[in-house]
């Protein structure tokens, strides 16, 4: 293919949610800039791996899938990682965890969950979209990033593009492919910010509860139903929230916050999710049972740094 | 308020708060005087963190750290922290920069103003004149790209968020909330009282990385005609929606 002519991808039908994202966006937070990006960060890496991409490429986050329709106008290979949503090619069911080719005239189709909520396609070499403060990450709130650096999800008409050559083919190994949460999964927590202040009854039921995920979860953050938690602190003056921060306001129900969080926030907080949790509970449908697991900063950091070596 | 003359290492708190990030809690109390400082340990944690740093979020009373542990270990950010903010001395300049921004007070793009001056006691011309007489520190940037939080407005106009926040806030809209006060950089959602509006690009200014407000810096509102504010770019339109 001419490299002047770039290869694309149509969308025919949209779908509820679909996002450009990339790694996300970083050294900006104290811009209250949030930090975008994959929330199931895992499953879009080793969807850039499986054609050989940076890892932390562009590539669509597709959410819950909902009627997701591409018309495919050029053959190339692509990668698909993280949920089943009910893939097509043609009438052709495509399995995530892997990489396969695509034709002029062929269409990918996005029905309904089976097991996780978001999936990712990658691109060879990462989709087009313009750099905003150092990433493509779409964040709707702040309209920064995506395909027209509006922060809008894809909608009809819009086309994607790449620059990348279709690579060969490479499989994921069977034992390394991230598998979609079961109900009841444990979640791991860094205890600390204002832990403290929770009730010693509030702590022991933080960690020996099974917690609900509510319907009001999106990229911002993730509700959690189960026992009122207290909290003696009252007030507390504004201050940086990091990834996976759980905090509980005044009604005792803790929220996830995830990658769109808002930057700075004054309710107390338990502590924080890993980021291998945050990515696990990325994919928790709502209705679904988790339950929270004390873990150290120190243990946490080397199972992360371990599945980063894996990659 | 109790003043902060000094910054003790003993009244410094570390607190871990993520796999990968650490709290520094320098004051427990918002003053003024605490931004030099915050601001002082900001420049003092970028330099000591180097390459090692992802992201550094000052706020009115903490820094938050959030460092690479592919570089460095929790105990090692720890030590870095500590050694960092050792012999911290705040320059002149981190006192910040003195803006004037223009706004338009008007109950058409300011339709709390009329809730605001009945709180107080006063006409509308006195709550602007008492708003616009105050340079109000910017104690955090957060909420949104290029939203900073300022204070503190003066007691006696201090008023309560709405009990319902709006759906649509206008892009530019200067809002109090209780005794602070700030400008929304871009159409959102919002539940402070909206006195008016800004044709000062906020959001522009943040998107390209250099955010006209930072935290330590002073804000002087100016009040300006309908017709200077349309000269500015501003746009009248009344946007407000519960």
């Amino acid at each position: 293919m001419n490299s002047t002519t770039p290869k694309g991808i149509s969308v025919v039908k949209a779908g509820p949610l679909a996002l450009i994202q990339d790694g996300g966006r970083f050294g900006v937070r104290h811009l209250g800039v949030t930090q975008g990006g994959a929330a199931d960060w895992i499953s879009h890496r080793w969807a850039n791996w499986l054609l050989g991409n940076p890892l932390e490429s562009a590539a669509l986050e597709i959410v819950v899938g909902g009627g997701l329709t591409l018309a495919v106008e050029c053959p190339t290979r692509l990668a698909l990682v993280g949920a089943d949503l009910d893939a097509t090619l043609d009438d052709a069911p495509l399995a995530p965890g892997t990489s396969f080719t695509v034709s002029p005239g062929q269409r990918l189709a996005f029905r309904q969950p089976r097991a996780g909520l978001r999936a990712y396609l990658a691109f060879p070499g990462g989709l087009d979209a313009p750099e905003v403060l150092g990433s493509r990450a779409c964040t709707t709130r702040e309209r920064l990033g995506g395909l027209h650096d509006d922060g809008q999800p894809l909608k009809a008409g819009d086309r994607l593009t790449w620059q990348g050559k279709a690579p060969g083919e490479r499989r994921l190994p069977e034992a390394l492919a991230p598998c979609m949460p079961k109900s009841g999964c444990r979640l791991p927590l860094v205890l600390g910010a204002q832990a403290g202040h929770f009730t010693g009854r509030s702590l022991y039921q933080a960690f020996n509860s099974a917690w609900q995920v509510d319907n009001r979860a999106d990229r911002m953050g993730v509700r959690l139903l189960g026992p009122p938690l207290n909290c003696r602190l009252s007030g507390m003056i504004s201050e940086g929230i990091p990834l996976g921060a759980v905090q509980v306001p005044a009604d005792g129900q803790p929220i996830v916050l995830l990658n769109d969080r808002q930057t700075i926030g004054g309710y107390p907080r338990l502590g924080a999710l890993t980021p291998i949790a945050c990515a696990t509970l990325a994919q928790c449908l709502p209705g679904s049972e988790i339950h929270l697991q004390p873990v150290s900063a120190t243990q946490a950091c080397e199972t992360y740094l371990a599945l980063l070596n894996r990659f | 308020m109790k003043v902060q003359p000094q910054l003790s290492m003993e009244t410094v708190r570390l607190e871990t708060v993520a796999m990968d990030s650490l709290m520094a809690r320098l004051f427990d109390s918002i003053d003024e005087q605490n931004m030099a400082w915050i601001m002082a340990a900001d420049q003092a944690l970028r330099e000591a963190f180097a390459e090692s740093l992802i992201d550094l979020v000052p706020s009115y009373t903490t820094l938050l750290v959030h460092y690479d542990c592919r570089r460095l270990n929790h105990s090692q950010a720890r030590a870095r922290i500590l050694e960092a903010l050792e012999h911290l001395t705040p320059a002149d300049t981190q006192a910040g920069q003195l803006h004037e921004i223009p706004v338009w007070y008007d109950p058409s793009v300011g339709p709390d103003l009329p809730r605001v001056a009945s709180r107080a006691g006063v006409p509308i011309e006195e709550v602007i004149r008492r708003h616009c007489n105050h340079a109000y520190c910017v104690f955090a940037l957060g909420f949104a790209p290029g939203y900073g939080f300022m204070g503190l407005v003066e007691q006696a106009l201090a008023t309560p968020r709405l009990d319902t926040p709006r759906r649509k806030v206008a892009a530019g809209s200067v809002g109090i909330a209780e005794r602070q006060t700030a400008i929304y950089p871009l159409l959102s959602p919002g539940g402070w009282n909206i006195l008016g509006r800004t044709a000062v690009p906020l959001y522009d200014y943040a998107r390209r990385g250099e955010p006209l407000l930072r935290p330590g810096d002073k804000v002087r509102f100016k009040s300006i005609s309908r017709s200077d504010f349309e000269a500015q770019g501003g746009d009248i339109t009344p946007l407000e929606e519960r």
